[in-house]
């Protein structure tokens, strides 16, 4: 479509003259035919269907309509771009041919995408929170809005697993259960920041490419290792600085002067008496409960964990260092003549060990991980014979991609795939209030092999024709991260 | 450079889809494919210039309606202030609030006069303008969030039925609502009836003074909204089972006030997945059940 819209700026409205309607558009918001837009000032065209193109160099997520002069009808050109399922709609459970078959040519081979939205019941979102704070136990039932959506799965290496969503919680539950999954599910899928609340343990709220907030207070980092590993991995920078570390952590708490690390570099014993579960030397479990203080424990004092010092092997004026796994954490304190440890300012060379600490930690973040099966309805409306998608799937000669991002295909029966949600343009998820979730799946092959899988061919529409029919939302795709 | 509205078929063949700046119309016709060629020929002979034809008069249009004092001379927009008309007397209402389903009865007028068609319809982005002879029916799915997909329930008129119009609305539509309504379907005899009873319909289930409910004023959001400085709905935070009945009881006795004095034929309200159906027969409506890919 031609037109000669241009508009005139007036404080943050622009007029736009695409029609003879002759909307004032406040930035941000669009006209009254949702085709046109205000982004930064500059009208933009959001037609439902999406392009992708892969331009790093723009940096932005909308492509103007129209920069400079007349429009020369190129959106993007072949080869580049990836037409995605966004919006594409489709009229499941029927089996009519998906609503975009698209091809385009490249290197010379005919490729076809089969542009679809899948509408998934059996899907759910992963979530890994990375934070060394309790969340719950596990099993623990993960609320939102009251209603249960998923529970707590195991712990990984610093941080937590939920696993929300999936069919009981969809479509096993009352009503209102499903609804609010449905809603859970769609809300973290479009990044959208999502509370929950994990029965006998915390409120979590969770974003996509964010850091969580634990009970309020936002993680900032990921531990670098348990307590144990940090006082193998720091020993020798405090060799010769403090006579004594404790880094404190839920998991493993580490003590310098028991450790293999500090036997290794002659470290003599310090009389320290630690609480808790000993493992093995220098090692010590359950020094505290859980919680959102030091290094995931309950604690604010870092010294309820310690027991009187030995005063066979104490002596006043010994030095001692505590930190948390993640240095968030950290006092230093001298033994007094009755051998009780005084707080005093952290010298300059151990606040510097500190930091390193800090430093080596990442920032943490939550992930999700849209998980759904493309399931035998959704597979016919890419071909007559569904197995035969799965098994070229399978071969690797039909790749499949999720709003144009990479996905990871799970071994074994159908096609249940993984897909971080970061790299898909935004709002890629939808709803049916089945209740189920809508997400664009894509299926690209060479046009040879869709015809022998028995693709709908004569459905096959080229690229040229999709850029015609206003279907298309021409957006800059940046790789990676997307918030 | 003019500009030309834009007209081709869907992929399908079958329909035609029409669009001119706010309008997108979705046209079918089922006949013989003279009758269907003629009838869609029709149709786009009239849509080029309709919208211009509107604009016209737009500053009008936007205005309060008026009981009985008739200003506007477009044949739509006459259509459009008399299907407003009943309403204007109690209540805030521009014929503006029946522009869709003004310009899908225009659309389908005109595609009749053209041909003989046993069934047709025009779908202005929800708005329908319908046609039905002898044993023809149509089968309508029920949206209860426009800005997601989904069906929720499937709606069927057949030929004896009264009603020729079908019209959506709620605050997730293009235009504004007052009220909180996810959606408000209404049957009516025409289009544009539709279209002005579902908008009142809409603006009735709420809960005035809720704490949880953000509204903002319409022209602060759309500098040019005929609704003026009124307070739209932007937001609704989570209600109790309680309150979401008692916004859609108050939707339901406005619908059946118009059900009584015959201005609809009836209606289904939806709010946050409660649905509340007014004077449709229930053998007219089909549940979708739940349905997985597997």
């Amino acid at each position: 479509m031609v037109t000669d819209a241009t508009m005139a700026a007036s404080g943050d409205k622009i007029r736009c003259d695409a029609c003879p309607v002759m909307c004032y558009i406040r930035s941000g918001a669009a006209g009254a035919c949702d085709r046109y837009a205000n982004h930064d000032g500059k009208l933009v065209r959001v037609d439902p269907h999406i392009v992708l193109e892969r331009t790093v160099s723009h940096g932005g997520r909308v492509v103007p309509f129209q920069v400079s002069g007349d429009w020369d009808g190129k959106i993007v050109h072949q080869g580049d771009i990836v037409v995605t399922a966004i919006g594409a709609g489709t009229t499941y459970p029927d089996y009519k041919p998906a609503p975009f078959i698209v091809s385009s040519e490249i290197d010379g081979v005919d490729m076809v995408t089969v542009v679809t939205e899948g509408i998934f019941s059996y899907c759910g979102v992963k979530v890994k929170i990375d934070t060394d704070r309790y969340l719950g136990p596990e099993t623990a039932t993960v609320r939102a809005q009251g209603e249960a959506v998923g529970h707590v799965t195991t712990s990984e290496y610093g941080s937590q697993m939920l696993s929300l969503g999936g069919v009981h919680h969809l479509t096993g539950g009352s009503k209102k259960e499903g609804r609010v999954t449905c809603d859970t599910l769609m809300d973290l899928s479009n990044c959208k920041a999502v509370e929950l609340t994990i029965d006998g343990g915390a409120t979590v709220v969770v974003q996509a490419g964010r850091p969580p907030v634990v009970n309020g207070t936002a993680e900032e980092r990921m531990r670098v290792g348990c307590g144990s590993a940090t006082i193998g991995m720091f020993a020798k920078q405090w060799h010769g600085k403090v006579d004594e570390v404790v880094v404190v952590d839920d998991h493993i708490t580490g003590v310098l002067s028991e450790h293999q690390a500090g036997k290794l570099l002659d470290i003599a014993d310090t009389g320290i008496k630690m609480k808790g579960r000993r493992s093995t030397p220098g090692r010590y479990f359950q020094v505290a409960d859980p919680g959102t203080g030091w290094g995931g424990t309950n604690i604010s004092n870092p010294l309820s964990i310690l027991g009187p010092f030995d005063p066979k092997e104490a002596r006043p004026g010994l030095t001692m260092l505590m930190v948390s796994t993640t240095g968030e954490h950290a006092g230093y304190y001298v033994l007094d003549e009755a051998l009780r440890p005084i707080e005093k300012d952290i010298p300059p060379d151990l606040k510097l060990s500190v930091e390193r600490i800090k430093e080596n930690c990442e920032p943490a973040l939550c992930t999700v991980l849209f998980m759904a099966g493309a399931g035998g309805s959704l597979r016919a409306g890419v071909t007559d014979n569904p197995v035969r998608l799965t098994r070229s799937v399978k071969d690797a000669l039909t790749r499949v991609t999720s709003g144009g991002a990479p996905v990871y295909v799970w071994p074994g029966g159908g096609i249940t795939f993984m897909v971080d949600v970061t790299q898909m343009p935004a709002g890629a998820f939808g709803y049916v209030p089945t209740p189920a979730l809508v997400a664009p799946i894509e299926f690209t092959m060479r046009l040879s092999d869709y015809a022998v899988l028995g693709g709908h061919v004569d459905y096959v529409r080229p690229l040229s024709s999709l850029k015609d029919s206003a279907e298309i939302r021409p957006i800059t795709f940046v790789p990676g991260r997307r918030v | 450079m003019r500009r030309r509205p834009q007209i081709a078929r869907l992929p399908d063949g079958k329909r035609l889809h029409l669009q001119d700046g706010p309008i997108d119309l979705i046209v079918e016709a089922n006949g013989n494919e003279a009758d269907i060629r003629a009838a869609y020929e029709a149709a786009v002979l009239r849509f080029d210039g309709l919208l211009d034809e509107l604009c016209a008069e737009l500053t009008e249009l936007r205005k309060a309606a008026h009981p009985t004092h008739r200003a506007l001379e477009g044949v739509v927009a006459r259509r459009m202030q008399a299907a407003v008309a009943p309403f204007a007397a109690d209540c805030f209402i521009t014929p503006m609030a029946a522009v869709a389903g003004g310009v899908a009865e225009e659309i389908l007028g005109t595609m009749l006069a053209a041909a003989p068609l046993g069934r047709a319809y025009v779908n202005n982005g929800g708005d329908i303008a319908l046609h039905l002879e002898g044993r023809e029916q149509f089968r309508i799915g029920l949206m209860d969030r426009p800005d997601r997909q989904g069906v929720m329930r499937t709606l069927i008129i057949d030929a004896s039925d009264r009603s020729r119009g079908v019209a959506t609305s709620g605050r997730h539509g293009r235009s504004f609502s007052l009220g909180i309504a996810d959606a408000v379907t209404v049957l009516a005899a025409t289009a544009s009836q539709a279209d002005a009873a579902a908008t009142i319909i809409a603006n009735a289930v709420d809960l005035p003074g809720h704490p949880a409910i953000v509204r903002k004023p319409a022209n602060e959001l759309q500098p040019d909204s005929d609704l003026g400085p009124r307070l739209v709905t932007r937001e609704v935070g989570q209600l109790t089972d309680v309150e979401i009945a008692d916004a859609l009881a108050a939707g339901e006795s406005r619908a059946r006030q118009l059900l009584a004095s015959g201005l609809i034929d009836g209606a289904a309200l939806c709010l946050f997945g409660e649905i509340v159906v007014v004077g449709v027969r229930q053998t007219q409506l089909y549940h979708q059940h739940a349905l997985e890919i597997a």
